[in-house]
Formats: structure tokens, C-alpha cells, sequence
């Protein structure tokens, strides 16, 4: 009956053209707002690498003021000092670490054609590759020995080779970065997670970096931060006393692939952080911190709070049109009166009169899901438009089709229940004379 | 057929109470052609959507085609309704967005019929009512009278075996009130019972038997079927050929 009922429906639409254009378009402006700010936010709270976000942790050391937290109610800071940084990785305690922070260089071409230009890069370790699970198009990672060497190498974005190199394979050609030369090591696909998650201190969702260099050659090349730096105590001057102080620059990230390695590395820290009490550093209590990916997205409230707001409201709104159409379907349905006497009549029971008017709300519900569609899709335009940072998150992937037509059906139903419910309480005797 | 003893029926609203039928009995046999006569407000429409059980009743017995129909819940009588009865409405009551096919096709639906028998069903139905050449056809294309024949079709789709008919030819003029009058007479000569609601004596007439209701109760019946003979004549009314057209 399913089937009979959905051509019935469709019948119907062509029936009353204006009352039927003016529900569709109801739904489709309800269901248009909802979806352009629900990808925004399922974009932004998605996991950005849900195969092992569980595994990637995130390390938080509470080296700040003893009278004050870094952030109240008693936040440990969100990035680790430099010394700290280097204890951690010299330990090299977890499966894969990574220390790293970014950096901005001028990156001057070879080619005449092409003019120097100001670049942001990351200086990082080897295992930010593979605990990141970065796609690489030729070569591949430095190794462990280049990290440790201060090695003059590099691996590029793939628009930094295609800009430099025109997309063709550059691997052991040179790349000269602030008047020194670096040999390019290996080149990324297109690589630009939903959520720039392993950085969202200096903007979650910035574009990823045009070049990677070993985090010991940037630091022997006094390449500044040219991220967050928050300091709670002055340093002593100059590029070492930086490096000694109690700024807080680097993002430390450990991988640990099981609940007892975590537990271990919880420990580990610990340890370090009281024996470094004893050299009068970390005034504040044991604070430490190890969130997954997730956690960490969430501490940091990726998903801003004017997000959530806008996704609420845009519900709202839904609510609003969906009342609407409650009324328009109620007139149509009451209009049908003497039809659906008739199917009383005729031996149609109510479930099946209940059916039949709720696949027809239905109906009404896809074509009003799908013209909703397109008023997402043109939504996240004008949002990508807007918003240059979210030019990746502002836009419709599967999950977000289906969910689309699946929420403008659903909604188009709920909105039928009740004209529904009051078309199968006629009475078909009485419709039946006066029709 | 059907049997009804004592049935009353009782409109209430907090200001008034209404009887529409009271003590109202009639026993219809398989395969008669009853007419039930009676003024505008007699209570003959109420009886009839009692019959049709598109309307609980009050009080009293009610049995159609061995079923006592009181207690039944909305389900069961759906499908008594739409396994024992066919509906012939003085309005023609057909869907104007569907064709003639889809419109005899509706209780069938509801019957659950597979595809092949409803179309071997429709096909046959409209054959019969002359207008298996028009299937595609929608209503408004329709004279008036190919309008009440369709809606006798898809009465008879689902073979019905009771018919109830509600002023079937109020709205047609003589020489289509005769062609659907001449049909529903065939129709009851293949055994079909029919129950026909109307306030036209002449009409009544040509039925075997004559039920007449005044204020919601059976004042006067014939006892035992008539003789109907062939054509608009009839020996007992003396309704002339001439009267109709």
C-alpha cells in the first residue's frame, strides 16, 4: 500500500498547486536555515581523524602562576614551555610524540617568474607525519636522525610544489627559505583537516601549512613562534633566555595506543612535573592533562558558543515554518473531506486513512527537503562567502543530504500527525450527502 | 441479508436530544431489491449509513449477512463494509483526480487484491456498466449518468453482496435515471440484495418491495416481494413509460 499511497500523494500535490508550493516552501526555508548552520556545526564537532582520535593525546602541563589558574576555574595552560617540549621528547616516553609550533617564513623561488612571498610553515618532528596521518604525493618524511641532526629538509604542501615546482615531483630539489637552503624531502597530497586540530590555539580552523621543517632546525635558526605565546613570569633576554623561561608556545602531542599507556605517560608526567617542583618550577598543584583529540576540541570550544546559538535559532525557525505548514495541511486535509468519507466508505479503515494522509505529509516533506537542499547548499555559500575560514566546513557532504531529506520527512510527518488525526475523525456519513 | 430489530438511534447535543430512528425493524432476504420511501427528516439516509455501518446505532439488534454487527470495533468494520457492501451515492461521489479505472480501483485497494485480480475485477466491472472503452477517462469527462455508472462499478468490484443505494438517481435526468435504474435491476436479477433509499414513489415502485419510514420508524411494508415486470411500467404504481421520460 505503501507505494499506492505515495502516488496518491503525489496526486494530491498536483491537486491544490498554491497550497502545495507554499508548504513546500515553507519546509524548504525551515529546513534550508536548519541545514546551513547544522553542517556548519556537525563540520566543526565532527571528529577530524576518528580512527585513532582516541589515541592522540594532547599534553597539558600547569606550570602557571601560583595565584592565579591560566584559565579559570583551574585550566592548565593550553601550550607547553620550550624546555618542557625537549624533556618530554628527549624522554620519548609515548609510542610517537611530537613537539612543534608555527612559524612564518619568506619562501624565495628559484624561478624569476615567481616573486618571493611570506609563508606559515610548522616546525614539527618526524612523527607528526605518521601520528597525523598526513598523505603524502612523492617522498615522504624526514627521519628520526635528520631531527636530531638540525637537518636542512623540508616537506611541502602540495600547492607550495605546485606553486614552486608546477605539481611535478620535487623530492631532493632545493627550496631556499629565509636565504637558507632546505632539501625538499617530500611532498603532501591535499591535506587539509575539517578542524586544524593539532593546532587549535592559533585558529582551528586555519588552512594547514605550506611547508614542514624539522622543529631542531627552526629552533637553531632562532626562527620565532609566529603563534600564541603566553608567558606568566618575565624571561631573561634574548633567544636562549626565551627558551628557558616559562612562556608557554609549543603544542606537545603524545600517541598512546592503549588505556595502560596512557595511564603510564599520566605518571610519567607527574614524575617529571614533581622532580621539577624540587627545581622550583611548577608553583601550582599536580594539574596535568592528557585529552584525546576530541576532549581537547571541546576544552578549547571549537564549537563557539554564537554556533550554538545560530543552530538553535535556526531550529526556531524550523518550529515556526513547521506550525505553519500544521495549518496549511490541516486546510488541505479538511478540504478533502468528502474524499475521505468516501474512503471510509469504500472500506478503508482509519490506520489506513491515517497512512495514507501521513505518506502524503511525506511527500510533501521530500519535495520540500529537496528544494531545502538546495537553499542550504546556496546558505553555505553565502556562509563560505562570509567566512573565509570556513570555506572547508561550509559544505554539504552525504551525511549531510541524507540527513537533509531525512529531517525535512520527518518534520513534514510531525507536522502531519495532527491534520492527520483530525481527517480521520470525520464523519463519512455526513460527508458523504453533502459532497 | 440484513435484520434490524428494534434499532433506535439517538442524536444528543447538551442542549437537545434527537431520535432518528426508533423501534425501527426490518428483515431483508438475500437477493431482494427493496426500496425504503419517506419524507425529507424520516430518518431513511440514517438508516441507510446504519446499514452501510458508517454510523454506530443506539439501540436494538443489528445483523448483516449473519454478523451481529454491534461491538464491533473500527477495523472489523471497515472490512465488513468493504467485503459486504457496495455504496451508490446520489452525488456519484467519485475522485476527481483519478480515472475511472483508479476510481473503481479504490475498495479494491482496500481489499488487498493483487494487481492482476483488481485489474481483472475492473475491467470486468466496467464492461458491465459500458464503459470498459473509457477507463482512462476522468470523471469530469463524464455525463452524469456515465458518472453513477462508474460509481455502481466500483460498488460491484469487489462483489458485494448488498447493495445500498442512496437516492441513485436524484441527479440525472429521466433518460439516464432509466438506463441506471435499469442496471441496478440487473444487477439485483444476478442475486445482489439492494437496499435503495428514496423519496420518489415512482421510483420506489419498481423495487420488489416497498419499505416506508415516517419519523425515524417503518409505518408500512409490503409483506412479500412483488412481481417486477420488464420496462418503466409497473403494474402496481401505473408508472407510465412517459411519466419518466
Amino acid at each position: 500500500m505503501f507505494t499506492y499511497y505515495f502516488q496518491l500523494g503525489l496526486i494530491s500535490l498536483r491537486r491544490n498547486p498554491v497550497l502545495t508550493a507554499l508548504m513546500v516552501l515553507g519546509i524548504a526555508l525551515g529546513i534550508g536555515a536548519c541545514m546551513t548552520s547544522l553542517t556548519v556545526f556537525y563540520l566543526m564537532s565532527s571528529d577530524p581523524i576518528p580512527w585513532k582520535s582516541d589515541k592522540l593525546h594532547y599534553v597539558q602541563l600547569d606550570n602557571w602562576d601560583p595565584n592565579t589558574a591560566f584559565d579559570e576555574p583551574n585550566e592548565p595552560p593550553d601550550q607547553v614551555t620550550y624546555r618542557d617540549a625537549i624533556a618530554l621528547m628527549e624522554a620519548g616516553k609515548a609510542e610517537r610524540q611530537t613537539a612543534m609550533y608555527k612559524i612564518s617564513l619568506p619562501v624565495q623561488p628559484d624561478n624569476p617568474e615567481v616573486k618571493p612571498f611570506l609563508s606559515l610553515g610548522r616546525a614539527t618532528y618526524t612523527d607528526f607525519f605518521s601520528m597525523f596521518d598526513t598523505p603524502f604525493e612523492f617522498g615522504g618524511a624526514w627521519d628520526r636522525a635528520q631531527d636530531s641532526e638540525h637537518a636542512r629538509v623540508v616537506v611541502l604542501s602540495k600547492t607550495t610544489n605546485e606553486k614552486l615546482f608546477g605539481g611535478q615531483n620535487s623530492v631532493g630539489k632545493r627550496v631556499r627559505l629565509n636565504d637558507l637552503e632546505y632539501s625538499v624531502v617530500g611532498v603532501l597530497k591535499a591535506w587539509r583537516p575539517r578542524v586544524k586540530f593539532y593546532d587549535v590555539t592559533n585558529g582551528a580552523f586555519n588552512d594547514s601549512e605550506d611547508y614542514y621543517i624539522p622543529f631542531t632546525t627552526a629552533i637553531e635558526l632562532k626562527a620565532a613562534g609566529s603563534g600564541n605565546n603566553n608567558c606568566w613570569k618575565n624571561s631573561d633576554p634574548g633567544w636562549d633566555g626565551y627558551l628557558i623561561s616559562e612562556c608557554v608556545w609549543i603544542q606537545y602531542w603524545a600517541e598512546l595506543g592503549s588505556p595502560d599507556k596512557l595511564a603510564a605517560y599520566h605518571s610519567f608526567l607527574d614524575n617529571y612535573v614533581t622532580e621539577q617542583k624540587k627545581l622550583g618550577r611548577f608553583p601550582r598543584p599536580l594539574n596535568n592533562r592528557l585529552p584525546d583529540v576530541n576532549e581537547w576540541m571541546e576544552s578549547q570550544k571549537v564549537v563557539s558558543r554564537d554556533v550554538q546559538i545560530q543552530v538553535g535559532l535556526a531550529f526556531a525557525f524550523l518550529a515556526v515554518c513547521l506550525v505553519n505548514t500544521v495549518g496549511l495541511l490541516l486546510a488541505k486535509f479538511m478540504r478533502k473531506s468528502g474524499e475521505i468519507g468516501l474512503r471510509r466508505a469504500l472500506g478503508a479503515s482509519k490506520p489506513q486513512l491515517f497512512a495514507q494522509h501521513l505518506i502524503e505529509a511525506g511527500v510533501i516533506g521530500v519535495s520540500g527537503g529537496l528544494f531545502g537542499l538546495l537553499l542550504a547548499w546556496l546558505g553555505l555559500i553565502a556562509v563560505r562567502s562570509l567566512y573565509e575560514n570556513f570555506d572547508s566546513l561550509a559544505r554539504l557532504d552525504w551525511v549531510m543530504v541524507f540527513t537533509t531529506v531525512a529531517l525535512s520527512i520527518g518534520a513534514a510527518m510531525l507536522a502531519g500527525i495532527y491534520p492527520t488525526w483530525r481527517a480521520c475523525q470525520i464523519a463519512p456519513a455526513t460527508q458523504l450527502k453533502t459532497q | 441479508m440484513l435484520k434490524m430489530n428494534h434499532l433506535s438511534k439517538l442524536y444528543r447535543t447538551h442542549l437537545i436530544e434527537t431520535h432518528a430512528l426508533r423501534d425501527f425493524s426490518i428483515h431483508v432476504k438475500d437477493g431482494e431489491f427493496v426500496a425504503v420511501t419517506g419524507p425529507s427528516g424520516s430518518g431513511k439516509t440514517t438508516f441507510l449509513n446504519i446499514a452501510g455501518l458508517l454510523e454506530e446505532f443506539s439501540g436494538g439488534e443489528f445483523w448483516l449477512d449473519g454478523v451481529d454487527v454491534r461491538g464491533l470495533g473500527d477495523d472489523a468494520r471497515s472490512r465488513l463494509r468493504n467485503e459486504k457492501i457496495g455504496f451508490i451515492f446520489q452525488g456519484f461521489n467519485l475522485i476527481p483526480d483519478l480515472n475511472l479505472f483508479d476510481n473503481v480501483d479504490v475498495p479494491l485497494r482496500y481489499r488487498g487484491f493483487n494487481a492482476a485480480e483488481r485489474k481483472r475485477r475492473i475491467e470486468e466491472t466496467l464492461s458491465r456498466v459500458g464503459l470498459a472503452s473509457r477507463m482512462k477517462h476522468y470523471p469530469s469527462e463524464l455525463s452524469g449518468g456515465q458518472q453513477q455508472r462508474v460509481a455502481i462499478a466500483r460498488a460491484l468490484a469487489g462483489s458485494p453482496r448488498l447493495l445500498l443505494a442512496d437516492e441513485p438517481t436524484g441527479n440525472l435526468d429521466t433518460l439516464m435515471a432509466r438506463g441506471v435504474l435499469e442496471l441496478l435491476e440487473e444487477i439485483n436479477r444476478q442475486g445482489t440484495t439492494i437496499i435503495m433509499v428514496t423519496h420518489d414513489a415512482e421510483l420506489a415502485a419498481r423495487a420488489q418491495r416497498n419499505v416506508h419510514v415516517i419519523d425515524g420508524q417503518v409505518t408500512d411494508f409490503d409483506e412479500e416481494p412483488r412481481l417486477r415486470q420488464p420496462g418503466l411500467g409497473n403494474r402496481e404504481s401505473g408508472i407510465a413509460d412517459s411519466a419518466i421520460a
